[in-house]
């Protein structure tokens, strides 16, 4: 069964990449290309479900494949199964979309087949990073996943700053993949790759090692989900890639850092001390306050939502660094509750993100600009894009019932349980991290308030917004499916926490069955301490919303409606620029946060010749260079630059100089072996 | 049974007295001010008035102006039943605690907000950008304040906070209660809308905040609009008073004690109108810019409250 399965997701895959190859067109090519990935994916998906459910876990050894580094083994386990079938969760909607959007590129502007080829190839390479069951085959896919990825970030190849943001994302990626690969070579400390026999030697290793293994781990895996500092990337290169990419990669191949980190630190190395989970926990909650606070500060639609996978990439973060503290000091049901609530944000914020990339890609389809300050009443020339936005909108802004709210609740419950841990001084972090918590979902919510408001609300801002045109079915189609999927998720928490209780359950030292979490129609923290039911809140608002309007009925209240102007202080003649823009709405909370931003403003005015009363033009201007910009990646940029061009003056480019090089490079060598 | 049909008698106690909570708030403060004012039934007046009136509506608006005024009564009525007022513990915990409740009234601010956008005035996207910063910065510290009375109680349930307080009364002179007082109380002012963070008998101001939001909405609509924020005033007053001075409320359901439990409500709720209308008469309201400073203090207000709750626990 399970053989199937696999067989049938590689030999999908593989169909999809040859209807590419053989540069299928038209609206049938693109459509069997997408086959491929949906049904790659879904066999994807029940592999996982299956292995999960059954408990046994799906293993194919291919020793042949590759003679080296013990070969190509995969091992698929719970843990890999869970994001196996979060892969799937966007893949499938991703890739239907799809066939609608890269209709697009049939003019020729981008190279559809190649754009094919890389996406099936992708998916294929994520899944198989699940399945790895030693460091070379997880290597190899790892690096398969970046690459294939790197060449669907410069799919619109004409634009420069499509190249610009690629180069930015290859240079991070492979910083990480250093990272990585010194973090396994510590690992392996010579002996076998595979994870099997990993999990037993680690133990063995000196605590120094051990703790360089997990900052290698962390910064490496990090750069990958996007942790600040480590975030650049995601701005930069989410925008440029095609909208359902960038769904696929903000959806899950973020995510894939945090699956890396888990099974390194939680299953290879078996956890360690609690300074480790602390800077997971430092990380995530800097993360999650800084990238919805930049999000806050922009106005490229695709841009605002790759800051905000930031942001949630730090509350994923503060929920498993919890999990890591409680169980550094053995409080396992806790620790679970903390893993627990950092994976089902993960699974909701794939889902989320995911419909939010597809929205955006509607809307970039229609009118072409991802800027929000050109968009504007697109509500009433696209309902279903609006609605599916506006679901994504409320579910990132954690609002029940929908999916954000439970796995929000969860961590934050996890944090609140933080006076269990023996140690004041950590324990007193912990209350300082609710806040920031708190305060993160706070702004995300103003973040999507103006991200929604600006962009469907009111008045078109521009022609091009004014003339929009509703997505076709096919794009309407996955974010349907998506959107279906915030809800699910947010009302049926009960059989979601039980089924990542499975994920997690024995791994590392984490017992075989969790106790002490209940779960019947309301979810219920160890010793009681909180209690929730998405479930019942939302059948509670559900009746209450229909009970008002019979009310009315009841009571007859006047139903007249008329249809007048907006009203604009007895002026008439309401236009777009009457409206609020996107940095006014944001002009509070720049002013409150002036201290990070710290924007530059230019303000220059055009007085007429005659009278400085009667100005002629305006013109303001105004900058927000990110922290990290300024004062890390600039000077490094900067230095990397003048270590090269130093280098320059050596290669003169003339053959004598070379020669002299190699002369002086032959006596220096026979010297060192003379003294040697 | 009784139990859940108390909850709903309750849900209902809330509706019916939130528009004279405002009311006796209004005529308090003239009276402080030397002015006669209206009577403190005026509220239920204008509801009615609001109610029988025709609504006119801007053509820009979308179905989410329609839909918004329902979502924000429907979240404001379903914190009533989810909060102590009259009687402990409540047969909803199970529905949700705290954490519930704080995120319920983001609800109904996320979507005004919305509908504050819809119209393409300049005022109502003003009133929204203002709402949601006040909120964003407000919203945490209400969280924060009420997590530092959870750390003492063990719990996040709202009805085991007050049954706690209540078998152990030492607890609310301690330094994480009067703290998580202090900064809610700020918080109170902040949320609903009142002096020095908006004026909300101001009309057609550049600094209005809530006003602005909704300056679109009429007839039935803005009823429900307004009715909703009558009710978060009275949800904000109930949390201060139930979860710090919860004495009174019911904890077994005779109709003696509820008899009683009611009529503290009503004197509580008397006291803090009291003390709002005081305070509005002493103060003038904040320049926009600063009224993050005043969160950011009430926000290190809970911060400190919930780090010695934690220390003490």
């Amino acid at each position: 069964m399970t053989y199937s399965l696999f067989l049938l997701m590689i030999l999908a895959y593989t169909a999809g990449v040859l209807a590419a190859l053989m540069g299928a067109k038209g609206k049938s090519g693109r459509g069997l290309v997408a086959l491929g990935a949906v049904l790659g994916a879904g066999a994807g998906m029940a592999l996982g479900a299956t292995v999960i459910v059954s408990g046994t876990p799906f293993s194919l050894l291919l020793p042949d494949l590759l003679p080296i580094g013990g070969g190509f083994v995969l091992h698929l386990d719970a843990l890999g199964s869970f994001f196996l079938i979060l892969i799937g969760l966007v893949a499938i909607p991703a890739a239907i979309y799809g066939v609608g959007y890269t209709a697009a590129y049939e003019d020729g502007r981008s190279s559809l087949r190649f754009l094919g080829v890389m996406f099936n190839l992708f998916l294929l390479s994520m899944g198989l990073v699940t399945m790895a069951g030693n460091v070379l085959t997880f290597l190899l896919m790892w690096e398969g996943m970046s690459l294939t990825s790197y060449f669907l970030v410069i799919t619109e190849t004409s634009e420069e700053s499509t190249l610009r943001a690629g180069s930015w994302y290859a240079a991070m990626t492979h910083a990480g993949l250093a990272l990585l690969l010194a973090a396994f070579m510590l690992l392996t400390n010579g002996g076998s790759g595979s994870f099997a026999d990993l999990r037993v030697n680690s133990a063995a290793l000196p605590a120094t090692a051990r703790n360089a293994i997990f900052l290698l781990a962390f910064l490496g895996f990090g750069s990958k989900a996007g942790i600040v500092p480590l975030h650049v990337w995601l701005p930069k290169a989410h925008p440029a890639a095609p909208s359902h990419v960038s769904a696929l990669m903000s959806g899950v191949m973020i995510k894939l850092g945090i699956y890396g980190l888990l099974r390194v630190v939680l299953d290879l190395l078996g956890g360690g001390p609690a300074w480790w989970g602390s800077l997971v926990l430092g990380f995530g909650v800097v993360s999650a306050l800084l990238g919805v606070l930049y999000a806050l500060m922009e106005h490229d639609l695709k841009r605002l939502l790759a800051y905000h996978s930031v942001e949630n990439i730090g509350i994923i973060l503060i929920g498993i660094g919890a999990g890591f503290i409680f169980y550094s000091y053995g409080l396992m049901t806790l620790a679970a509750l903390g893993l627990i609530g950092g994976l089902y944000h993960t699974l909701n914020h794939a889902s989320f993100k995911g419909l939010l990339f597809l929205g955006a890609g509607s809307v970039l389809h229609a009118t072409h600009t991802r800027n929000m300050e050109k968009m504007g009443g697109l509500i009433k020339r696209m309902p279903w894009t609006a609605l599916f936005f506006l679901i994504g909108s409320v579910a990132i802004s954690a609002l029940p019932p929908f999916n954000g709210f439970a796995s929000e609740w969860l961590v934050f419950q996890s944090l609140l349980a933080g006076f269990n841990i023996p140690k004041p001084e950590l324990a007193v972090l912990m209350p300082v991290a609710v806040g920031m918590l708190a305060l993160t979902s706070g702004l995300a919510a103003a973040c999507f308030v103006k991200a929604f408001g600006i962009s469907f609300l009111a008045l078109p801002r521009s022609p091009e917004a004014e003339n929009a045109q509703e997505a076709p079915l096919s794009m309407r189609i996955g974010m349907g499916i998506l959107a279906l999927a915030c809800i699910v998720l947010g009302v049926a928490p009960v059989i979601v926490v039980p089924f990542l209780g499975k994920v997690i359950s024995g791994l590392g030292h984490l017992p075989q069955t969790i106790t002490g979490l209940t779960f019947n129609l309301s979810l219920q923290t160890p010793e009681a301490f909180g209690q929730v039911s998405p479930t019942l809140a939302a059948v509670g608002l559900f009746l209450i919303l229909a009970m008002i309007p019979v009310a009315f009925r009841i009571f007859r209240v006047n139903r007249g409606l008329r249809l007048g102007e907006t009203w604009g202080c007895g002026r008439t003649g309401q236009t777009p620029r009457m409206e609020y823009t996107a940095t006014a709405f944001a002009e509070p909370l720049r002013r409150v946060f002036a201290e990070l931003y710290r924007p530059t403003k230019e303000l220059s005015i055009d007085f007429h010749p005659d009278s400085k009363y009667f100005v002629e033009s305006i013109e303001y201007k105004s900058e927000i260079t990110p922290l990290f910009d300024r004062w890390f990646y600039d000077p490094l940029l900067r230095s990397i630059r003048f270590v090269s061009r130093q280098v320059q003056r050596l290669q003169g480019g003339s053959l004598h100089l070379y020669l002299v090089y190699i002369a002086i490079l032959l006596v220096i060598l026979l010297l060192a072996a003379r003294w040697l | 049974m009784t139990g859940y049909v108390l909850e709903i008698a309750q849900a209902f106690l809330a509706l019916l007295l939130a528009p004279g909570l405002v009311g006796f708030v209004h005529w308090l403060k003239a009276r402080l001010q030397n002015r006669r004012g209206a009577p403190p039934w005026q509220p239920y007046f204008e509801l009615n008035k609001l109610f029988g009136k025709e609504m006119i509506v801007s053509t820009n608006a979308s179905w989410l102006f329609h839909l918004s005024p329902y979502i924000v009564f429907a979240s404001a009525i379903a914190v009533t039943l989810l909060i102590p007022l009259i009687a402990v513990p409540l047969s909803f915990d199970s529905v949700g605690d705290l954490l519930l409740v704080v995120y319920l009234l983001l609800i109904g601010t996320f979507f005004l907000s919305l509908a504050g956008l819809d119209p393409g005035t300049a005022f109502g996207g003003m009133g929204a950008s203002r709402e949601m910063t006040v909120a964003a910065i407000a919203e945490p510290t209400l969280a924060v304040a009420i997590f530092s009375l959870a750390i003492g109680a063990g719990t996040t349930s709202l009805s085991r906070i007050v049954t706690g307080t209540l078998a152990n009364p030492g607890v609310t002179i301690s330094p994480g209660h009067m703290l998580a007082f202090a900064a809610l109380f700020i918080v109170t002012l902040a949320e609903t809308g009142r002096l020095p963070v908006d004026n909300p008998s101001t009309h057609l101001e550049l600094t209005m905040i809530h006003e602005a939001m909704i300056l679109e909405y009429s007839g039935r609509y803005l009823a429900l609009v307004e009715w909703a924020s009558w009710l978060k005033l009275l949800i904000f007053f109930s949390l201060l008073s139930n979860l710090f001075v919860p004495w009174g409320l019911a904890t077994v359901l005779t109709p003696a004690a509820l008899a009683i439990a009611i009529v503290t409500l009503i004197l509580k709720l008397a006291v803090f109108a009291i003390v709002v209308a005081l305070f509005e008469t002493r103060i003038a309201k904040l320049r926009l810019f600063r009224v993050p400073e005043l969160l950011g203090v009430s926000f290190v207000l809970a911060l400190l409250a919930v780090t010695s709750s934690f220390l003490l626990k």
